[in-house]
């Protein structure tokens, strides 16, 4: 079976037309693979009965000749994603038994191109985290392991999704993206994520986290893959009033178009205090490749970087507290019975809510409130716009921008730190896209001293995801990145 | 801007979280660390800048005035803790 | 006349300014594709959105916003052509998002004003702050059972314009003025049914009280009023309720108070709702809503003339008096009805024939200008056979009286029931023959100088005809025969 699941989707597609594999093989060995991988808690929920009878259509539109561009490709879907009929929690016990009798367009899209649902995806409660630790299914644990064995997080907030495709327990997998929630699980893990332009990809049927920044993404294993499923995914979703009715290009035909002639801007201010000197090192590999592949360095300046965390800080916070208002009690989820409907309220939120989502919604509630409005969020906002100002200026002379996409390695789960912000810095290189509504994609580029997996990121204009897959496949190719995490399915170990 | 017990207990009841007492002094320090960090926005100069509420270019886009939804009860209450005869059922509100 | 009100220690002047929540007239919700269906069953009128799910978002009706824009038009008011759209945030039962969304820095509509005309035949421009689109709440039911409330989500979502005047009201009478010539203008522009019972319109009532000339007073605001009369009652109870603490050296506080519809009376809210704090910001789901300049110039030409404008048209050209005037023009309908019933008849008297016969019988009856059997051209009809002495005032009521009760047309009537005016000056002068010659004692007195005896001559002549005598004629010949 392990060579089933070592096929890339490009691959299991190819094998499926050719009627070497079944859809239902493929689907069952997954099932089998996410079954072995379970101690890694990647997956809050298998749903192999809505698995195999996919694959099942699947088979039979193959055979009739009508396959979808996904036609059979086993994917996994973060808990964030609302699925008609499968439980959709958030990862939140305040969502707990929430079964929706509806599918969030990107699943739906995904669906209709004929992928096959592996599964619901463990992920940080609401997608607020950065290692996939405040899931109230607990935290989700990355197949890489330096020599020391220590568990080490998978990242977050999609940390499932990334687990599951590095460990072979998914082909592919949805991710959403709010501050680097697709990239930096996607670096931690050694795979292929990438966030989408604000507004490429629906947000109706996505359980809410900060509405002016969340984005599903596509995480895959090769560049390739991703490419395929982002084709599947995007739409121009009238449900969605910030949906953008923007052509998408034919993604394949970008995956081999290579950077001749590409100007990439370096920025200098993506350096930071206690950085993984590795992650230093690879980036300056990164621009030597993409040199050598025919592409102008630029040295860039994107003045405001440092002020990206703190106003995200604000702004998400504050969105988040907004949105999360509707988890009450009344109409689904939990319910801590009491009194008075205050109590009710009160006592569900405080029952429901783990601590970094009610910490979340204490800041995002003190920043929009009387007194507080113009210091804090008006603030955010108006740094937001210096930050894409910056990025509208860089992409007047760049095609792309060149970054590391965390300051580190994937680190321990369970680490203590006693400062919430010393979490927020994992995303400090991720979240000035989500302020400026830019793709960014982050690519396995190589492993630091100890062994575990690096990403590099980049950044493009809106809308040219085109270009991030370009160079994204150069980069792929000049990494030849070929480490496989130990605790994978179909592993030696 | 330093956030104290009783204004932890003001944003906690505006938030409708029953933040127990004891746990108020934590959540005070957990807090003001983070908008002391948040502080460093003062450091730039956002006069004159306007703020930026959405990234995305289009204006807002107007559906036709079509009843296309409704008549699904049994969705809407599919997932409702508590119900009887048709409606949502809350504890007894008193205005 | 001065709207002052007399307290133990001196005068004191009353100021009103209300905020309307009138529905927008549109088949669906303002953010989803439910139904605005008064009377469903609970939460039939409920789509997913509506109900908050997660993931849920909304999307906005196309109509509505040119509702909005026509009221403002109506109301002579600014649009603006970008506006915004923020998220109120607080908890209740009936709230499912957690937040309304409404608009609270850049509304839709700006200022504007609206045209009152006093009984007194005088003329009070009331401002107008601003006009905002938001989210209708649901219901919320506390007496089904002793410890639960009960929450219906049918209205939840459905669109609301909030109307904000100035404080520019000096008394209940001119509250309720000001309500009811919003109530026809939004009528007039199909904007909002102004459907007071079923709660299309609800006032939020701001009232304070000051000395003549001295600053504005603390207000109190009475919410969800949904009648003129608790309007008036309402305002009436907390003049003289603020009057009175501020009399006995109290203060006012500033504060939300209800209505209690039984007793007549205001009591401050028991949850005093901690501190209002709304914390709005501009919803991240929703972006600038845009309008195009051409577009607002497209339903500024497409609007009807309005009530100020035919009312104008009535007293100025057509000669009709304020009052007449102004019960004509309340309705667009019966404006409408007015002017095909008057096209070329007598404007006076037909508008005399549709205020005193027409509304009186629908009063009476209990039916609607809509539904009744009499149409303005028949009511026209009418009109014309007494203007070319077809037949008199008198027999006209008659006539009247059957096409209202038959749907037949005057002529027809007339015809039928043989109620032609008599015009014949031989049958007359017969029939005043045969009155003198029957009452010989009568003329001879009046012929001795009793004049009043005259009256009766006439009485005679008319029942001799059945009433169908041309009584300028019977008037004159009889006149002439007497003292002949
Ligand atoms: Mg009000
Ligand atoms: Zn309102």
């Amino acid at each position: 079976m392990s060579d089933i699941l070592s096929m890339t989707a490009v691959e299991a597609r190819a094998a499926l037309d050719k009627k070497t594999i079944s859809a239902v093989e493929l689907a069952t060995a997954y099932i089998a693979a996410a079954e072995e991988t379970s101690s890694l808690n990647n997956y809050v929920a298998v749903t192999a009965d809505h698995a195999l009878s996919m694959a099942a259509q699947s088979d039979k539109r193959i055979a009739a000749g009508e396959a979808g561009i996904l036609e059979g490709i086993p994917v996994g879907v973060k808990d964030l994603f609302c699925t008609a009929g499968v439980a959709s929690t958030a990862c939140s016990r305040i969502l707990q038994g929430f079964i929706p009798p509806y599918e969030s367009t990107v699943t739906a899209n995904l669906w209709q191109a004929g992928g096959v649902m592996l599964g619901k995806l463990n992920c940080d409660e609401f997608a607020m985290g950065s290692g996939n630790e405040t899931s109230a299914y607990g935290p989700a644990i990355n197949p890489w392991q330096a020599g020391d064995g220590v568990d080490l997080v998978p990242g977050g907030s999609s940390g499932g999704s990334a687990s599951a495709v590095a460990a072979r327990a998914a082909l592919m997998a949805t991710g959403t993206d709010t501050g680097g929630s697709i990239r930096q699980p996607a670096a931690f893990c050694g795979i292929v994520g990438l966030k989408p332009t604000y507004g490429r990809c629906s947000r109706w049927g996505i359980v809410a986290f900060a509405s002016s920044l969340d984005q599903a993404g596509p995480f895959s294993r090769t560049v390739a893959d991703n490419a395929l499923m982002m084709q599947a995914m995007a739409s121009h979703d009238p449900k969605d009033s910030t949906s953008a009715d923007e052509p998408m290009p034919d993604l394949s035909a970008a995956l081999d178009a290579g950077v001749k002639g590409m100007r990439v801007g370096v920025p200098r201010e993506y350096v930071m205090d206690g950085m993984d000197p590795d992650v230093v090192a690879l980036w300056q590999t990164g621009q030597a490749w993409l040199r050598d592949a025919g592409a102008e360095l630029v040295d860039i300046s994107l003045p405001h970087t440092k002020y990206a965390l703190p106003a995200y800080y604000i702004i998400a916070p504050a969105e988040a507290s907004s949105n999360l208002a509707r988890y009450d009690g009344v109409r689904y989820g939990l319910r801590v019975e009491a009194d008075s409907l205050d109590d009710m309220y009160g006592e569900t939120r405080a029952a429901g809510f783990g601590e970094e989502v009610q910490r979340r919604i204490m800041i995002g509630t003190y920043v929009l409130s009387a007194g507080y409005y113009d210091a804090y969020y008006l603030k955010a906002q108006r740094v937001r716009r210096l930050i894409k100002d910056d990025f509208d200026t860089a992409f007047q002379s760049v095609d792309a921008i060149l970054t590391p996409a965390t300051p580190t390695a994937a680190f321990p789960v369970g680490r203590t730190v006693d400062d919430p912000v010393t979490n927020y810095l994992n995303d400090v290189f991720t979240v000035p896209a989500n302020l400026a509504g830019l793709p960014g994609i982050s690519v396995p580029a190589g492993l630091n001293a100890d062994g575990l997996p690096l990403g590099l990121q980049v950044l493009g204009r809106p809308f040219d995801e085109a270009t991030l897959y370009s160079v994204g496949r150069v980069i792929e190719d000049a990494a030849g990145f070929s480490a496989t995490p130990t605790r994978r399915a179909g592993g030696t170990s | 801007m330093s956030v104290d017990k009783t204004t932890v207990a003001k944003i906690a009841r505006l938030a409708r979280i029953n933040v127990p007492e004891e746990r108020q002094e934590q959540l005070a320090s957990e807090l003001n660390g983070i908008l002391d960090w948040i502080a460093e926005l003062d450091q730039v100069d956002t006069d004159n800048v306007e703020p930026l509420a959405s990234v995305t270019g289009h204006g807002l886009p107007q559906r036709d005035d079509a009843v296309t939804d409704g008549n699904r009860v049994d969705e809407v209450l599919a997932n409702v803790p508590e119900t009887a005869s048709g409606f949502f059922v809350v504890p007894k509100v008193v205005e | 006349m001065s709207d002052l009100v007399e307290g133990r220690t001196g005068q004191w002047e009353v100021v009103i300014g209300l905020e309307v929540h009138a529905q927008v007239s549109s088949n669906a919700k303002l953010f989803s594709g439910a139904s605005t269906d008064f009377g469903a069953e609970p939460n039939a009128n409920v789509s997913l959105v509506d109900a908050a799910m997660p993931g849920m978002l909304p999307v906005i009706n196309r109509e509505c916003v040119r509702q909005a824009v026509r009221t403002g038009l109506g109301l002579h008011a600014e649009i603006n052509l970008v506006s915004v759209f923020d998220r109120k945030n607080y908890f209740y039962a009936d709230l499912p998002q957690g937040y309304q969304i409404s608009q609270f820095k850049q509304p839709i509509v700006g200022e504007g004003t609206l045209r009152l005309d006093m009984p007194d035949g005088s003329v009070r421009e009331i401002g107008i702050e601003r006009l905002h689109l938001e989210q209708d709440a649901g219901k919320s039911m506390h007496d089904q059972h002793p410890s639960k409330s009960y929450i219906d989500l049918n209205r939840t979502g459905v669109a609301l314009m909030e109307i904000v005047s100035k404080p520019d009201m000096r008394s209940a009478a001119e509250a309720a003025a000001y309500l009811k010539k919003l109530r026809s203008i939004l009528r007039y522009l199909g904007t909002c049914d102004g459907n007071m019972e079923e709660g299309s319109m609800r006032a939020d009532v701001n009232v304070s009280v000051r000395r003549p000339g001295e600053e504005f007073g603390t207000r109190t605001e009475t919410k969800n009023l949904n009648s003129m009369r608790f309007i008036q009652q309402a305002i009436d109870y907390e003049v003289a309720r603020q009057i009175e603490i501020i009399e006995d050296g109290g203060q006012i506080d500033q504060e939300t108070r209800l209505f209690d519809t039984g007793a007549g009376t205001t009591r401050a809210m028991r949850s005093k709702e901690d501190a209002h704090d709304y914390r709005y910001f501009p919803d991240p789901d929703l972006l600038p809503l845009v309008i195009p300049q051409d577009e607002v110039d497209e339903l500024k030409a497409a609007l009807p003339e309005l009530p100020d404008a035919i009312r104008d048209r009535l007293t100025n050209d057509y000669g009709l008096s304020a009052y007449d005037a102004a019960v004509i023009t309340e309705e667009r309908e019966t404006a409408a009805f007015y002017e095909e019933a008057s096209t070329g008849r007598d404007r006076k008297l037909v508008a005399n024939w549709m205020t005193v016969e027409l509304f009186g019988a629908l009063n009476k009856s209990g039916q609607t200008l809509a539904d009744c059997n009499i149409s303005p051209v028949a009511l026209g009809g009418l009109v014309g056979l007494i203007e070319d002495g077809t037949i008199s005032g008198k027999i006209a009521k008659d006539v009247f009286a059957h096409m209202f009760e038959s749907g037949k047309d005057a002529a027809t009537v007339v015809e039928e029931k043989g109620l032609k005016q008599v015009s014949d000056s031989g049958a007359i002068e017969a029939m005043i023959d045969e009155v003198i010659a029957g009452n010989a004692d009568k003329v001879a007195e009046y012929r001795g100088g009793k004049d009043k005896l005259f009256g009766f001559f006439v009485g005679q002549v008319m029942k001799a005809s059945k009433g169908q005598a041309n009584p300028g004629m019977v008037n004159q010949m009889l006149r002439a025969k007497l003292d002949g």
